[in-house]
């Protein structure tokens, strides 16, 4: 292992102006890949703080027993689906259009509305197959007069959620690829550049792993450090949009250790392909 | 110590490079390898030190059918030939004793035994003083040598040499030359492929000849020794 090591460094030693190359081609491609994570994940936020929004409004017939609506609120409080049920008295409803609607300024009489109870179901469960079927158990209870979650709203909402989640894993993809490439062609660079010293080790009697290791060893230090130089440019950009644009969100510790470690693995993985080809080669 | 059974090598873009080729080298045996550029002589040794297979008849090296042979097994083959090139093939940005040691640290060597084995064989090429040189430092003679040294480092039962003093003036020839007949005196075998009919001449060790992918040539089964190489050309 030691001499592996001293074969890692002295490759690296050997070609600064590549070994720089490398590391800085693989942290701008995972920096390319970093800022569209970013951007999914704040897209996926956004939605998911709009989804939060999604609520059933059953409004109750006038005279409905006390008794019968809190039964109901029982009931539907246990439907697997239901995060909580809120009771909104007439006089609530009335507070809340004077506050949201001007031409409820000069109402001040709240009889003509009507009590309704508030639903929002749990993540998850708001798409819009889920809270039509919520809606329709809602509208069995018999002092149930109408039901409504903006089922328009709720389709759109899940429409835009879709694309976006294909169109994320598609581009994703795309740009993994594309930096998988690039980095691969890197690495290629550097086994090239050491394909006599390779030839000569084989000659010598090395064995293809004690000739592969310290390729990938080299490669996996430069897709970490290529990687970390990555994290530190997406969180530049994302300081820079959060102070300058709008407020963003940042990947949070989990996820940038793995982006990271990912990059190890691409260097890894790159070298890895890389030097086998090249072996079967010579 | 070579058998070559009826070798045929074919490659997808340059066509026939050997045609029914059968020889055999000795353990101990010294043998010239002879012929025009292009005649096969570099793909005969390219097969002896696996580096090919052939396409049809069998190479034994060592004892080994080189024709599957499982990947794993060549390095362990590889080690038991030493391998010496026109080109001396060293490493640039490492000195005389570091290539030779490099040979020997990729074998897994134990790292203690390793200063005193480099220092032993550079002194038995004549280069004990040249040890921290780097190879631009040095002659071309001077690096072949090293280049010896570093195929002897695993006492390889059989040296195979490409042209190994085709870069070299006569002094250097001479000495290196010189050198592989003290190697094969320690009862190494010896194949040297070479275009310098002067020094196929002037010894009578064994010469084999190729032309257009055959042989041609043989002076252990034929009658006449060195003198009867006729169409070599001298580069």
């Amino acid at each position: 292992m030691r001499l592996t090591l001293r074969e890692v460094m002295l490759g690296m030693r050997r070609s600064p102006l590549l070994s720089t190359l490398s590391v800085v081609t693989i942290a701008f491609s995972l920096f390319a890949f970093g800022l569209f994570g970013l951007l999914v994940l704040n897209v996926d936020r956004a939605l998911r703080g709009v989804e939060e929004h999604v609520e059933i409004v059953a409004f109750l017939a006038d005279g409905t027993l006390p008794e019968s609506i809190s039964a109901a609120m029982g009931d539907i409080s246990a439907f697997p689906e239901v995060a909580r049920v809120d009771q909104v008295s007439p006089e609530q409803a009335l507070a809340r259009a004077r506050a949201e609607l001007p031409e409820f300024q000069d109402v001040f009489d709240a009889s003509f509305l009507p009590p309704s109870l508030e639903i929002r179901l749990k993540e998850g469960h708001r798409d819009p197959g889920t809270v039509k079927d919520v809606t329709q158990r809602i509208q069995t209870y018999p002092f149930v007069d109408d039901v409504r979650y903006g089922e328009d709203w709720v389709k759109k909402l899940y429409d835009i959620r879709n694309i976006a989640g294909a169109a994320g894993i598609a581009l994703g993809l795309l740009f993994a690829a594309v930096a998988v490439i690039i980095i691969g062609t890197t690495i290629r660079m550097t086994v090239l550049a050491r394909s006599r010293e390779i030839s000569i080790m084989r000659l010598v009697g090395a064995t293809d792993g004690f000739v592969r290791l310290p390729f990938l060893i080299d490669g996996f230090l430069k897709g970490l450090v290529g990687g970390l130089l990555a994290l530190l440019l997406t969180w530049g950009a994302n300081w820079l949009i959060s102070h300058n644009l709008i407020q963003t969100f940042f990947f949070d510790p989990g996820i940038a250790f793995l982006g990271v470690l990912g990059g190890g693995i691409i260097g890894l993985l790159g070298s890895a392909l890389s030097v086998g080809r090249h072996l079967r080669r010579v | 110590m070579i058998r070559f059974s009826h070798v045929v090598k074919e490659y997808p873009r340059t066509g026939l490079a050997l045609n029914d080729v059968t020889f055999r080298v000795n353990k101990g045996e010294f043998a010239f390898l002879t012929g025009p550029s292009g005649a096969g002589k570099s793909t005969i040794l390219r097969l002896v030190i696996v580096e090919e297979t052939p396409t049809a008849g069998e190479v034994r090296v060592s004892g080994s059918l080189t024709s599957g042979l499982p990947r794993a097994e060549i390095p362990r083959l590889r080690r038991r030939i030493g391998v010496v090139f026109q080109d001396f093939r060293l490493l640039e940005d490492r000195t005389a004793e570091e290539n030779v040691a490099f040979a020997l640290e990729v074998t897994g060597a134990p790292r203690e035994g390793i200063p005193a084995r480099v220092s032993r064989l550079l002194t038995q090429v004549g280069l004990a003083s040249k040890g921290t040189s780097y190879p631009k430092e040095l002659s071309g003679g001077e690096q072949q040598r090293v280049a010896i040294a570093r195929a002897l480092v695993n006492d390889p039962v059989l040296l195979v040499a490409d042209e190994p003093t085709g870069n070299l003036d006569d002094r250097a020839t001479r000495g290196v030359f010189q050198l592989l007949r003290d190697i094969n005196a320690a009862g190494t075998a010896v194949l040297m492929a070479t275009h310098n009919l002067d020094l196929v001449k002037r010894n009578t060790y064994r010469v084999i000849e190729v032309n257009r992918g055959q042989l041609v040539f043989d002076s252990a089964e034929g009658d006449g020794g060195a003198a009867t190489v006729t169409s070599s050309t001298p580069t």
